[in-house]
C-alpha cells in the first residue's frame, strides 16, 4: 500500500550550522531530485529547502526501506556522514506527514509564526517537482490541498494579521492614525537599516513624498535618490515639520534633535493635523514628551518592540484555531487516500453503472406497459450482463495494473471519469 | 404591531453589528445594514401614513416623539454610512436606535388634543429638520467617543481589544466632522422654521422660553466648534470632546428642559 512519508529537519531540531550544510540551492534541488528518482522504492517526491528547514516529501510502498535510501542519498549528495545529522531528522508517515506539510505551508511551524514567505517557497518547490515530472497523483493532490489549507488559515484566522517586525509595526500604527497614507509625506532623519526598511514599507503603502535629512548633506542626497525623494539640510528639519506627517528618525545624535517646544509651535501652524514620530535611534532623537501634545504621537524602539510582543501573543492564540483547520483537512485527505484503494473503487464503479441502468430500465418500462413480467425480467438480465461485460476489462486492469507506479493514477482516473466522488 | 416589527428588525440589526464588532466578519456588517434599512423603510412608511391621515407630524406625545427620533437616527445613519466607509458606526447607531425604539414602544400613544395650529408647513419643517439635526449630533457624539477610545490606545501604547477593531483616527475624526456639519445645518434650519412658526402663532420670533434658551445654547456650542475647526484647526481630541459636551447639552434641551423646566414644548413629551 502506498504511504506518504515526510523526512526533514528545521530550526527546532537542527542548529543553523547544520541547516546551512544541508540546504539545497535551486540548482542542487534539480540535481537531488534526479538522484532521488533513481531510488527503486520511491515513487513521487518533492524537496523543500529554505534557510530554516529542509523537507523531503515522498510516497513509497516500503517506508522503512525508502527512508534509509533517502537518508544515505542526502549523506552522499552533501558529503556529510549520517551520524552528523541523523539526530536532527524527523520522519512522519501517513496522517502525520500530511499534517506536517499543512502546518509548514500555513506557517504554523515557522520561526516567526505566521510569516507569509514559506507558502511561496513550498509552491516553488512543488513547481520544480512538477516540471521534473517527479510528483504524481498523490502528491499533486496533497499539495493542492496544502495550498488550500494555507489559504483558508490565512483568511479565517488572524495568524498573519498583526505586524511582527519593527518596520511593519510602524506602518501599521501610521495607518491607525492616518488611515490612508497616500497623501502623507515622510521625513527620514539619519540612516540605518531599520529606519530605511520602515521608509520602504511606507513607500509600498503609497505615501506621497519622501524627504531625507542627514548631518552630511551628501549622504542625504544619495539616500533621497534611492527613495526618489528630496534631500534636506539638517537645519531644515524643524521647519519641514510644517508639511510632513510621518517622521522616521535614526541618528547617532547624543541628545534630542526634535524638542517639545518646536513641535508645539509647529502644530499650531499645521492647524493641528496629526504628526507621527517613529524614533528608532538609541539614544533617542525625539523628545518623548511630544507624545503628550494633542495630535502628536511618538513611538520609540521599545514601544514598537512591545507592540510586536503583543502581536506575537495574538498570533499564538490564532494558531490554535489554525490547528483545528489542519486536523479537519487531514481527515478529509485521509478519506481521499482511502478511496484510492482498488476494492472500494471497483464497488463504486459497479454501483454507478447499476444505478444508471436501473434508471434507464425504469424509464423504458414505463413506455412498454404491454410487456409481461417475464419479458421485463429478460431485459433486466440483459442490462446486468451488459454492465458486467463492459466492466470486465477495466476491472481486470485495476486489479492487475502491473506497474505499481500507476495504480493510484488509474484509480484516480477511473474515479474522475465516472464521477465516483460526487 | 408595525412598530414591534420595526423594533425587532432594529434589534436584529444591533445583534449583527455587535457580532461584527466582536468577530470582525464582514457578512454580519452587511446583514446588519440591510436589516436596519428594511426597518427604516417600514418605520418611515408607517410614520408617513400617520402624517397623511392626520395632516400633522406624529410628534405629539413622548411615544411619537421617540419613534420619530429613532426613525431620524436610522435614516441619518443610513445616509452617512452609504457615503463613508466607517462600518463601525453601525455598532454605535443600531443599538441607540433600538434603545430609543424600545422606549417609544414602552410609552403609551396617549391621545393629544389636536388643532389647526399643528397643521402648518413651518411646523412640519421644524420637526423634521430638528430631528435630523439631533440624529446627526448623536452620531457625532458616537464618533467622538470612538475617537477618544482609539486615541487613548495609541497614546498610552496599550493596544487592547479596541485598537484592532476601531478604524483610523483620521477617518473617525472626519466622520464626526461631517456629522456636525449635517447636524448644524439641519438644526439651523430647524430653529429658523421654528421661529417663523412662533411668529405666526404667538406673534414673536423669540420669547425667552427655557426650550428656546437651551436650544440657543446648544446651537452656539456647535457654532463655536465649527468655527474653531475652520479657523484654528480644532480637530481630533478637542473636537471629539466638544461633540460629546454638545450632545449632552442637546439631550438636556430635548428631555431635561421638558421634564425639569416648564416650556412651550412640554406636551410633546407627555406620557
Amino acid at each position: 500500500m502506498t504511504e506518504i512519508v515526510l523526512l526533514g529537519l528545521n530550526h527546532k531540531t537542527a542548529p543553523v550550522a547544520l541547516r546551512e550544510q544541508l540546504a539545497f540551492s535551486g540548482e542542487e534541488v534539480h540535481l537531488a531530485l534526479d538522484i532521488l528518482r533513481e531510488i527503486e522504492t520511491l515513487k513521487e517526491t518533492i524537496l523543500i529547502s529554505t534557510c530554516n528547514r529542509m523537507e523531503i516529501l515522498f510516497t513509497t510502498e516500503e517506508p522503512d526501506n525508502c527512508v534509509s535510501s533517502v537518508l544515505s542519498t542526502i549523506s552522499d549528495f552533501k558529503s556529510i556522514s549520517l551520524e552528523q545529522f541523523e539526530k536532527s531528522i524527523y520522519v512522519y508517515q501517513g496522517d502525520e506527514a500530511v499534517s506536517h506539510i499543512f502546518k509548514v505551508a500555513a506557517s504554523l511551524d515557522s520561526m516567526v509564526l505566521g510569516e507569509p514567505q514559506i507558502l511561496g517557497q513550498v509552491k516553488d518547490a512543488y513547481r520544480v517537482a512538477t516540471e521534473k515530472k517527479i510528483s504524481g497523483v498523490i502528491l499533486n493532490r496533497l499539495l493542492h490541498r496544502t495550498f488550500n489549507v494555507a489559504k483558508r488559515i490565512r483568511s479565517e484566522t488572524g495568524i498573519g494579521d498583526s505586524a511582527v517586525s519593527i518596520s511593519y509595526a510602524a506602518v501599521e500604527l501610521a495607518r491607525k492614525i492616518f488611515g490612508n497614507l497616500d497623501e502623507k509625506k515622510v521625513l527620514l532623519v539619519g540612516a540605518g537599516e531599520m529606519a530605511e526598511l520602515a521608509v520602504e514599507h511606507l513607500i509600498r503603502n503609497k505615501v506621497e513624498k519622501i524627504f531625507v535629512a542627514n548631518r552630511t548633506f551628501e549622504r542625504a542626497v544619495s539616500l533621497s535618490k534611492r527613495f526618489h525623494g528630496e534631500a534636506l539640510k539638517f537645519e531644515e528639519i524643524i521647519p519641514s515639520l510644517e508639511h510632513v506627517d510621518i517622521i522616521v528618525s535614526s541618528t547617532g545624535a547624543p541628545g534630542f534633535i526634535i524638542k517639545k517646544e518646536d513641535v508645539k509651535k509647529i502644530l499650531k501652524s499645521r492647524r493641528s493635523r496629526s504628526l507621527f514620530f517613529i524614533d528608532i535611534a538609541v539614544p533617542r532623537d525625539i523628545d518623548p514628551d511630544i507624545n503628550k501634545l494633542s495630535n502628536a504621537y511618538v513611538y520609540d524602539i521599545d514601544d514598537l518592540k512591545n507592540v510586536i510582543d503583543e502581536n506575537l501573543e495574538e498570533r499564538q492564540k490564532e494558531a490554535l484555531k489554525a490547528e483545528r483547520i489542519v486536523d479537519e483537512a487531514v481527515i478529509r485527505f485521509r478519506e481521499w487516500i482511502d478511496s484510492l484503494h482498488v476494492v472500494p473503487t471497483i464497488i463504486a464503479l459497479k454501483n454507478r453503472l447499476n444505478d444508471l441502468a436501473e434508471g434507464e430500465f425504469g424509464k423504458t418500462l414505463q413506455h412498454l406497459k404491454h410487456l409481461s413480467e417475464e419479458d421485463a425480467n429478460a431485459i433486466h438480465k440483459m442490462t446486468d450482463a451488459l454492465i458486467n461485460k463492459i466492466l470486465h476489462d477495466p476491472i481486470q486492469l485495476l486489479k492487475n495494473s502491473g506497474d505499481h507506479r500507476n495504480v493510484s493514477m488509474y484509480l484516480d482516473f477511473t474515479r474522475t471519469l465516472f464521477r465516483l466522488d460526487e | 404591531m408595525t412598530l414591534i416589527a420595526v423594533l425587532i428588525l432594529y434589534f436584529l440589526s444591533t445583534l449583527c453589528y455587535v457580532l461584527y464588532f466582536a468577530i470582525q466578519k464582514e457578512h454580519f456588517q452587511k446583514t446588519g445594514f440591510i436589516l436596519i434599512l428594511i426597518g427604516f423603510v417600514i418605520h418611515g412608511g408607517q410614520t408617513l401614513m400617520a402624517f397623511v391621515q392626520t395632516g400633522e407630524m406624529p410628534a405629539q406625545n413622548l411615544h411619537q416623539t421617540l419613534s420619530i427620533a429613532a426613525l431620524s437616527l436610522s435614516g441619518v445613519f443610513l445616509i452617512l454610512r452609504s457615503r463613508l466607509n466607517l462600518k463601525i458606526l453601525g455598532t454605535f447607531a443600531a443599538p441607540l436606535v433600538t434603545i430609543i425604539m424600545i422606549a417609544a414602544v414602552k410609552f403609551p400613544d396617549v391621545a393629544v388634543a389636536s388643532g389647526n395650529i399643528f397643521k402648518s408647513i413651518w411646523l412640519t419643517g421644524h420637526i423634521i429638520t430638528i430631528f435630523i439635526g439631533e440624529a446627526a449630533f448623536s452620531l457625532a457624539f458616537g464618533a467622538g467617543v470612538l475617537y477618544l477610545i482609539q486615541e487613548h490606545a495609541i497614546k498610552t501604547k496599550k493596544h487592547g481589544y479596541f485598537f484592532k477593531r476601531l478604524p483610523s483616527l483620521e477617518l473617525i475624526d472626519q466622520t464626526g466632522y461631517l456629522c456636525i456639519i449635517v447636524g448644524f445645518t439641519a438644526i439651523t434650519i430647524g430653529l429658523a422654521t421654528g421661529m417663523v412658526y412662533a411668529k405666526m402663532i404667538w406673534g414673536r420670533f423669540w420669547s425667552w422660553d427655557p426650550k428656546e434658551v437651551w436650544s440657543g445654547i446648544s446651537w452656539l456650542l456647535y457654532a463655536v466648534l465649527l468655527h474653531e475647526r475652520l479657523t484654528v484647526g480644532w480637530r481630533g481630541r478637542r473636537s471629539a470632546i466638544m461633540a460629546i459636551i454638545g450632545f449632552i447639552v442637546l439631550l438636556f434641551t430635548f428631555f431635561g428642559v421638558n421634564m425639569l423646566l416648564e416650556g412651550h414644548h412640554g406636551k410633546f413629551t407627555t406620557w
